[in-house]
């Protein structure tokens, strides 16, 4: 099982885990506050925005350029920013922790 | 309060539309070819000035037309308003035929916020299983009467011969059915709006007319006057009973709200649902394996409506002299953000023109971007998916009898965006 810890905009925390997909689906899955995944996960809508925790970043690693281009015209993107639909859960970001951009 | 029209928002093609060049193809399926084709008209403009300049009604509109152009005026709002007078950021303007604002999409920011705070819960209820449920219920009548010869609506042609008008036995007829249950109201009311046409915001002849629309005010006004007396738990008592920074809202404002509702899903859907098929009845491998790889119906929904782009373009007014894509912009002159264009943009997908539908990054704009995206998304995809699902899981082979294409004219460019007639014959598989 893969681990992702998601704090919610109103300060919950959300300890979910899956064992394939993308970390939108998980998200979906465990009913996170402010994640929507309106386009289903083709990077078309930006409702899956997080912050990955300063010290996970290197785990997920960059978003690719089209991922980029849509960071670029969404709110409130930091250093860290994933659309989580773009992001698959796999061992190597296992135990990493996320906050949710959007309430 | 005035109330002399409206064209609706998103959703209104082209008044030139009619001008538009025409084809009827009344052939059989062996010589009935490009049926589905959707071209992109605006590819060498989008390559060469980035822009298209057409006239409307003596307010020019640049359209802008590649998509990281498009994404960046969309964000600016700021400098593209969306509050101008009402019925000036749409195109063809309808600033001549109506002076109700349209909610919220007809306001910027901090006004903009409370509106689409209030309504953006009610319009994500199609994101729930028991909504998705009642749509799926929908969609699987409307293929149990088409596939089931004995109570076709074609009764008196031989079993073999049954055809389907797609834009008006089997679109409007899905589109009003699916809208009765985003406004929470009885299935009977969606006759009503069937037999309003599919033109019951504007005239046949005259899309500019402003006394065919009075038929959707007076609807909204009767509906709104029943929800007083009597309150239920449909979109218009929500309304009545909400508030927007402390205030209640005004009927205007409700009717804002409604005429939204119903212009911007209506010819959207309807052309969605009737180019899917369209596209599938010169692809049955792509019915096929929907069929057998349900889990790629998401990604292919995304990508037909990218391929579609039911809604050509949005418009803005500028706030100051500025620029787009590199031209210069005037102080209140209109842009448009063509979504159409925006999603060929060959810098962005790989082979733009091709339907794939296993497309796993698709940042299309189908469905607008930025603070005024589509309201309704949540709806139409919930419809969307669970109509090509059941298409795929239910019929073989979607055959093509006739097609009248809907073709808008945008200055120089034409643009197919539709059909008003698509006859098809749907074959259930065995």
């Amino acid at each position: 099982m893969i681990k992702v810890t998601f704090n919610t905009a109103d300060g919950e925390q959300i300890v979910a885990e899956g064992t394939g997909g993308s970390m939108m689906e998980l998200a979906l899955e465990n009913n996170v506050p402010g994640i929507d995944g309106d386009c289903g996960g083709v990077c078309s809508c930006a409702t899956c925005h997080v912050h990955i925790a300063q010290d996970d970043f290197a785990k997920v690693g960059e978003p690719n350029d089209i991922e980029k281009d849509m960071l670029e015209l969404t709110n409130d993107v930091s250093g860290t920013s994933r659309l989580c639909c773009q992001v698959p859960l796999s061992e190597d970001i296992d135990g990493i922790s996320v906050t949710v951009v959007r309430d | 309060m005035q109330t002399k029209n409206s064209d609706g928002g998103c959703g209104t093609p082209s008044h030139q539309q009619f001008e538009g060049e025409k084809s009827k193809c009344p052939m059989s399926e062996h010589v009935m070819g490009n049926v589905s084709q959707l071209d992109d008209p605006f590819t060498a403009l989008r390559q060469g000035d980035g822009v298209l300049d057409i006239d409307d009604q003596g307010d020019p509109v640049k359209m802008v037309l590649g998509l990281k152009d498009v994404r960046k005026a969309a964000h600016s709002w700021q400098l593209f308003q969306s509050g101008a007078i009402p019925g000036r950021i749409v195109v063809p303007s309808e600033v001549a035929i109506r002076d109700v604002r349209q909610l919220p999409f007809e306001l910027d920011p901090p006004a903009h916020k409370g509106f689409r705070g209030l309504l953006e819960p009610w319009f994500k209820r199609p994101a729930g299983k028991a909504y998705q449920d009642k749509l799926t219920d929908i969609v699987s009548i409307m293929f149990d009467s088409i596939l089931d010869n004995h109570t076709a609506i074609n009764k008196r042609s031989s079993p073999e011969m049954v055809t389907h008008d797609a834009v008006k036995d089997i679109a409007l007829v899905l589109q009003s059915r699916a809208l009765t249950v985003l406004i929470n109201v009885p299935m009977t009311e969606a006759q009503t709006w069937i037999n309003w046409g599919t033109h019951v915001f504007r005239s046949d002849d005259n899309p500019l007319d402003a006394s065919k629309a009075n038929v959707l005010y007076d609807y909204l006004d009767e509906q709104i006057a029943h929800a007083k007396k009597a309150p239920g738990e449909d979109i218009y008592t929500e309304l009545l009973h909400a508030e927007v920074e402390g205030k209640a809202l005004t009927e205007e404002e409700i009717k804002g709200i409604m005429i939204l509702t119903f212009a911007g899903g209506r010819d959207t859907v309807i052309n969605a649902l009737t180019n899917s098929l369209a596209y599938f009845s010169e692809n049955p491998d792509a019915l096929n394996f929907i069929n057998e790889h349900p889990e790629n119906l998401n990604s292919a929904v995304e990508e037909l409506l990218r391929y579609f782009s039911p809604l050509t373009h949005m418009g803005r007014v500028a706030t100051k002299d500025t620029q787009v894509a590199g031209h210069d912009v005037a102080y209140d002159s209109r842009i448009s953000l063509c979504w159409a264009s925006a999603n060929r943009d060959e810098s962005v997908f790989e082979s733009p023109n091709e339907v794939n539908l296993t497309r796993k990054a698709n940042p299309h704009v189908a469905f607008g971007f930025g603070i005024h995206n589509c309201l309704g998304a949540t709806h139409a995809r919930a419809l969307l998916r669970i109509w090509v699902g059941q298409l795929a899981e239910r019929v073989a082979r979607v055959e093509v009898v006739e097609a009248d294409e809907n073709t808008e004219q945008w200055g120089e460019v034409a643009r197919k965006v539709g059909f008003h007639k698509l006859l098809v014959r749907l074959h259930k598989r065995a």
